[in-house]
């Protein structure tokens, strides 16, 4: 019952955040005008809703959605409540790449493939460096990971130091993250709805491993694999988030969070919940980025902060000990 | 009938050698102690023979088949372990906590069910948490913690028990109702515990196995094996013995 009322309020909430984001911009569409747009292809609603803000909403949606079912999985996955691909330099990876490729002139395709490439080498560093002999706890993967990250922020200021006035803004705009560029296909919402599904069906197993790993171990799951596949599922979700939409912060850390203190932490519901409550997050996020400073278009990772903190903060002070 | 038997079997871990060339039996309607110094690898034994540790040489058998051989799904459906301590970073409640003993017999996507629910419902008030079953568990005291535990090795209800120090935390009144209940539910079932506590042991096992260091071991039914001698030579300490008719008493024989 609980569930059930869990899920209808976060169905709700997007279905809400995507009319918000359908009706609010340069020009106001009414919620009549909107039902105008799907029966007229001439009607200036219809050209802005399918061309512009429709395709952006779902950007915003879906890597809303990635991002924090990466968070949800790293989480389980070292046993550590801050874990997110933010923190473990996932993101710092890709950032260095793409500022590179920004700076080499390349275009928007280049960059993206550039971040892509480099979310995954930072991966595979950290996973390396972990690794060594076999040996491998979660802190001494979540150190990896935030020392990694450190130093690709230093190497982030270098380049900006480097850059060209000319190129800054486009920089600054990217390391905080940024939406208006994002082209989705139907691939995109394929790859996060079977991502989902392959985290759904190991919800249980996520369930015993964030627990104990020991313990998993002893109730019958192959730790081993799972840690592979969990780590890889959460990492190609992030460099695709993050190849889309540049290297937005605090998704991953929040969503999943404020659901644990909503329901608790089983997976089973966690999973598919922290999905639907990211993409609204980043949803209403872009919205208010595109819409509150207008004409002037913010980085929409300044509106997660916004948007998060107080929200967070919230939930933290008012929930039980 | 379930059969563990170990067969030259050697274990270490960092410069401890457990045991060395150990051979031993043991099946279903036998309780097992395994007595020993701190660090002599007592845990080290219970893990391997969890499956959850590589011995370094030798073999260990499951009903006759190798213990790698089996799956870890298959394993955890013949083998439960009472690890010695846990710590939870994220809340869940005593029940959930509970219920995930069940997960070796649940397929992928399935859901637990009633019998399920119903098991872990017995289990709990077994350990008497069953008024406390929607607390997080990270409000529960160090010895009510324990108890979850071991209400969720009793969910599993497996063939074989391992327990590592089941006593650690509990009050006098929960060690003796919780362990007469282990007792009595597993009575034709194959458990080992490794305990400090030889009285308990004593108590509740029919068989025991010292580890005496340096790979020693010492085994054999737990009336012929303990006695004064051997445990001044396990522990390095003088002991006495008290003997009512009824029970043993070994305790620590300083002045």
């Amino acid at each position: 019952m609980r569930i059930f009322l869990l899920f209808s309020i976060l169905i709700l909430a997007l279905l809400g955040s995507l009319i918000l984001a359908m009706s609010i911009g340069s020009v106001p569409i009414a919620f009549n005008e909107m039902l105008h747009a799907f029966s007229d292809k001439q009607h200036l609603a219809y050209t802005l809703i399918f061309e512009l803000r429709l395709p952006r909403a779902m950007a915003a949606l879906l890597c809303g959605g990635m991002l924090a079912l990466a968070g949800v999985l790293m989480q389980a996955l070292l046993r550590n409540p801050l874990a997110d691909p933010y923190v473990l330099g996932v993101s710092g990876g890709a950032a260095s790449a793409a500022l590179l490729a920004i700076m080499a002139g390349m275009g928007a395709w280049v960059t993206q493939a550039a971040a892509f490439g480099g979310a995954l080498i930072s991966i595979l560093l950290v996973f390396i460096l972990a690794h060594r002999k076999g040996c491998w706890t979660s802190n001494r993967m979540l150190l990896t990971g935030v020392i990694l990250a450190a130093g690709w922020n230093a190497f982030i200021s270098f380049l900006l130091t480097l850059s060209p006035d000319t190129q800054i803004h486009g920089m600054l705009f990217w390391l905080m993250g940024d939406l208006s560029h994002a082209q989705i296909s139907i691939y995109e919402g394929g790859f996060l709805v079977l991502m989902t599904f392959v985290s759904f069906i190991f919800a249980r197993h996520l369930n015993l491993v964030a627990r104990s790993e020991l313990q998993a171990a002893a109730l019958g799951v192959n730790t081993k694999t799972l840690r592979i596949t969990i780590f890889f599922t959460a990492s190609l979700l992030t460099a695709v988030a993050i190849s889309l939409a540049g290297s937005i912060g605090f998704i991953g850390l929040i969503a999943p969070h404020m659901l644990r203190l909503v329901i608790g932490s089983n997976h089973r519901i966690l999973v598919p919940a922290s999905v639907l409550l990211g993409g609204t997050l980043l949803l209403l996020a872009d919205t208010l980025a595109r819409t509150i400073l207008a004409p002037t278009q913010l980085p929409v990772g300044i509106l997660t902060a916004m948007l998060g903190v107080p929200a967070f903060l919230f939930l933290l002070y008012r929930s039980k000990q | 009938m379930m059969r563990l038997a170990c067969e030259q079997l050697d274990i270490r871990i960092g410069s401890t050698q457990v045991c060395k060339n150990l051979d031993l039996q043991m099946s279903s309607g036998e309780h097992w102690a395994i007595l020993g110094e701190n660090g002599t690898g007592k845990t080290t034994l219970l893990h391997t023979l969890a499956g959850l540790h590589e011995p370094s040489g030798g073999k260990l058998l499951l009903q006759d088949k190798l213990l790698q051989d089996y799956s870890r799904r298959q394993l955890a459906q013949q083998i439960g372990i009472l690890l010695q301590q846990e710590n939870d970073t994220f809340p869940a409640t005593v029940m959930e906590n509970t219920l995930i003993g069940r997960h070796p017999y649940l397929g992928l996507l399935e859901w637990e069910g009633e019998h399920d629910k119903q098991l872990a419902e017995e289990s709990l008030k077994h350990v008497e948490l069953l008024s406390c079953q929607n607390r997080d568990i990270n409000t529960l005291s160090g010895g009510e913690q324990r108890r979850t535990t071991i209400a969720r090795l009793l969910t599993q209800n497996a063939p074989v028990a391992l327990l590592d120090e089941p006593s650690n935390h509990l009050d006098i009144r929960h060690q003796i109702s919780i362990l007469n209940h282990i007792h009595q539910q597993y009575r034709e079932r194959l458990t080992i515990m490794a305990t400090h506590d030889v009285n308990l042991a004593l108590r509740y096992c029919n068989h025991v196995l010292l580890l005496l260091g340096n790979g020693e071991t010492c085994a054999g039914p737990a009336h012929e094996v303990i006695n004064c001698e051997q445990l001044e030579q396990l522990y390095h300490i003088p002991f006495r013995e008290i003997n009512d008719q009824q029970y043993r008493l070994f305790f620590p024989a300083m002045s």
